[in-house]
């Protein structure tokens, strides 16, 4: 088990990668680790490329850089692959998540050779099973959690289920949606070989 | 007494504030501090706290609007960055030389040009000769547990003087971490209410505030002025003392990081110290004596203490996040030097301008920066200008050579 | 603030002045004698004038006391000798007097 897990998030500005590295922060938290969860701010608009980073850890987190080797990349929009490094310094015994409806073969090719694990998620398929919408963040976190094994999974779930609780208070039928897009979604992640 | 969350360094600030609960905050937004305002803003409409918020047409008119308010009686604060702060600069100077106790949440942004919105001192190192107590935190719980302080020192009869409570644009307003927020009743307790002896609205009072004066009158004001900065010291001190006697905090006019037997030793200000802490950890586990001394109070600056805790240093790099054209490096690196010289230090030093604009500073680049020291004090190393870290000069060299 | 405004001059030591200058007593400006400065004197002829008012309002030192409704002589210690009562004087009862050499 590492003392300091790092995560890159890549989406494009609006998609909610922010949002994503920021949930992710909080539900560590919750779990009881040390955290630190914070986009990298540039003159990002609409559709822009954008990066997040989270630092897990069970010792306090002081470093205040951006993330140039991650354990784990999560990239929220299969578009970038073609424009961004997303596997720039990723190290070798960590894994990168990707967000797409395309095969593994027409994935693997963008990657540059990366030797690590490589994982799919069709998030937009578990958001309209489970919301009738599409908000990649929930399937996403779940899946990068179940990933990096920053904590039990089942812990994930119970303070999950707490914070959205909380957050979803007035729509319960919202809150029921997301809890089985967070439990599809460790599902649904696949490996590709 | 306290509670463990998360939250970014902006949230703690308006936390403090929801804590302290202010008669009035006067503010124009301007990243990356506009969410401090928007997060009072919200507080007030939730009926959280019963603050006056004025939303003023310019920074201009927010600084005027504190100093209108404080001189009136109430406590009044503000927040803002780079340009904003820019535009506010004349009344800056006068709130201080009125002796307006107004505190001001500054989010360290560079100002343009060029143009851009990201972390840098040039905004609060532009503003360091206006009479206003600078502080500066490293991460969102000290700027946390300096806004708590800040009033306490401001509205100290001994003092009088404007704080500004200082922190990096995004790298700590923007990211969220751990925190520990201490309990309402106590802080509450701890920051007191303003009791101001004279103000305009007092009953019965006549008073007349920023009245003109002329050359026999103007000077020996401004040496009270000054002689008030350093009486802020001791409040300073005072202040932190009692904190620590709350919280367990420990606060002084700076930090010393594995500097006591250290022989190569940065001078640094803000986030940077956390990741210069690792860095003086791993090169601790190589065998070098690697040292951080974290400045938190640059005003009033405590060059005799710093001068005493550097001066058994072989060699010290002084980082400043803020150009200031001199040709002779930055306004820090000025400032710790003679403070060396009067503590008659015989350190190898260098000045390093870092981190401007928002450049990304590395656990990597730090230790490259004591390996730099080390061969500057076995003189292997020599700069013959105030280096930068991380330029691209066209060399592989972190330290820039042309 | 124990130092009263009529205790200050230019001998004043700098621990002895108010902090941030402020002044903590009313009407201050009755000690500065600003008559001092004049050249031109405004003459109040009393039997041309009708008593109308309206040089008090415009005299911008506040030199014209009103007293039962009837203005008062010049107030000396304070009029810089503008001209402006004489200038909107509707009767010619003010007249302003040269320097004397």
């Amino acid at each position: 088990m590492r003392h300091l897990t790092e995560i890159r998030w890549h989406g494009r500005g609006g998609q909610g990668a922010k949002t994503a590295a920021l949930l992710l922060a909080d539900v560590a938290f919750q779990a009881g680790k040390q955290v630190q969860g914070f986009p990298e701010y540039g003159p990002e608009r609409m559709g822009a490329p954008i990066t997040a980073y989270d630092r897990i850890s069970d010792r306090e987190i002081r470093v205040h850089s951006n993330i140039y080797k991650p354990d784990f990349v999560a990239v929220v929009d299969d578009t970038l692959l073609h424009t961004v490094d997303v596997t720039a310094g990723l190290k070798e015994d960590g894994a990168i998540l990707i967000n797409t409806v395309r095969p593994a073969e027409e994935i693997m090719p963008l990657l540059k050779g990366y030797p690590g694990r490589v994982y799919l998620l069709d998030a937009r398929k578990v958001c309209m099973a489970t919301l009738g919408k599409y908000f990649p963040n929930t399937p996403m976190l779940a899946a990068i959690v179940k990933i990096s094994e920053v904590m039990d999974i089942d812990v994930f779930l119970r303070e999950m289920e707490t914070s959205l609780q909380h957050k979803f208070a007035r729509k319960p039928e919202v809150l029921d949606g997301n809890l089985k897009a967070l439990r599809l979604a460790l599902e649904e992640v696949t490996e590709c070989q | 007494m306290s509670t463990k969350t998360r939250m970014s360094g902006n949230e703690a600030v308006a936390h403090a504030i929801k804590q302290i609960n202010p008669d009035v905050m006067p503010a124009f937004p301007i990243t990356p501090s506009t969410e401090i305002p928007q997060f009072v803003a919200t507080m007030i409409a939730n009926g959280e706290i019963d603050t006056e918020f004025i939303p003023v047409e310019s920074e201009h008119s927010a600084m005027s609007a504190a100093m209108g308010a404080s001189a009136a009686g109430a406590r009044a604060i503000t927040a803002t960055s780079s340009c904003g702060m820019a535009l506010m600069w004349e009344v800056l100077y006068v709130a201080a030389s009125s002796r307006l106790p107004i505190v001001m949440a500054l989010v360290n942004r560079g100002l343009t040009g060029p143009l851009n919105i990201n972390a840098e001192h040039s905004d609060s190192m532009g503003a360091r000769d206006s009479g206003w107590i600078q502080i500066y935190a490293e991460n969102n719980q000290e700027v946390y547990d300096n806004f708590l302080q800040a009033h306490r020192i401001a509205e100290h009869k001994d003092v009088h003087l404007p704080v500004m409570i200082c922190q990096d644009g995004f790298i700590t307003s923007h990211a969220v971490q751990n925190i520990t927020l201490w309990d309402d009743g106590p802080i509450k307790r701890f920051v007191g209410e303003y009791e101001p002896e004279h103000y305009l609205l007092k009953e019965d009072e006549s008073l007349a505030v920023g009245p003109y004066a002329v050359s026999p009158y103007c000077m020996e004001a401004k040496k009270a002025q000054a002689e008030a900065m350093k009486r802020a010291r001791k409040v300073i001190l005072d202040v932190a003392k009692e904190f620590e006697e709350l919280t367990g905090q420990h606060y002084g006019f700076f930090e010393e990081y594995q500097l006591e037997d250290a022989e190569y030793a940065v001078v640094a200000i803000g986030s940077v110290c956390g990741t210069a802490k690792d860095a003086v950890d791993a090169m601790r586990a190589k065998g070098v004596k690697a040292g951080l001394l974290k400045i938190r109070v640059f005003r009033p600056f405590p060059g005799e203490e710093i001068g005493e805790a550097l001066k058994h240093c072989k060699a010290i790099a002084i980082m400043d996040r803020s150009e200031s054209y001199s040709s002779q490096g930055g306004p820090l690196g000025a400032e710790v030097t003679a403070a060396l010289y009067r503590a008659k230090a015989t350190a190898e030093t260098v000045n390093i301008m870092y981190g401007l604009s928002g450049r990304d500073v590395k656990v990597e680049d730090m230790e490259q920066v004591y390996e730099s020291l080390r061969k500057l004090a076995a003189g292997e190393e020599h700069f013959a200008e105030y280096p930068y870290l991380g330029l691209r000069d066209g060399t592989e060299n972190v330290l820039s050579r042309q | 603030m124990s130092v009263k405004a009529e205790n200050i001059n230019e001998s004043t030591k700098w621990q002895d002045l108010t902090e941030g200058l402020k002044i903590h007593e009313p009407a201050t400006s009755k000690l500065f004698l600003t008559g001092e400065w004049r050249t031109e004197t405004p003459v109040w002829i009393r039997e041309k004038c009708r008593q109308c008012l309206l040089c008090v309002p415009y005299c911008p030192d506040s030199c014209i006391a009103v007293k039962d409704d009837r203005r008062q002589d010049f107030d000396y210690d304070h009029c810089k000798g503008c001209g402006i009562c004489a200038k909107v004087c509707p009767f010619g009862a003010i007249e302003m007097e040269q320097p004397k050499e």
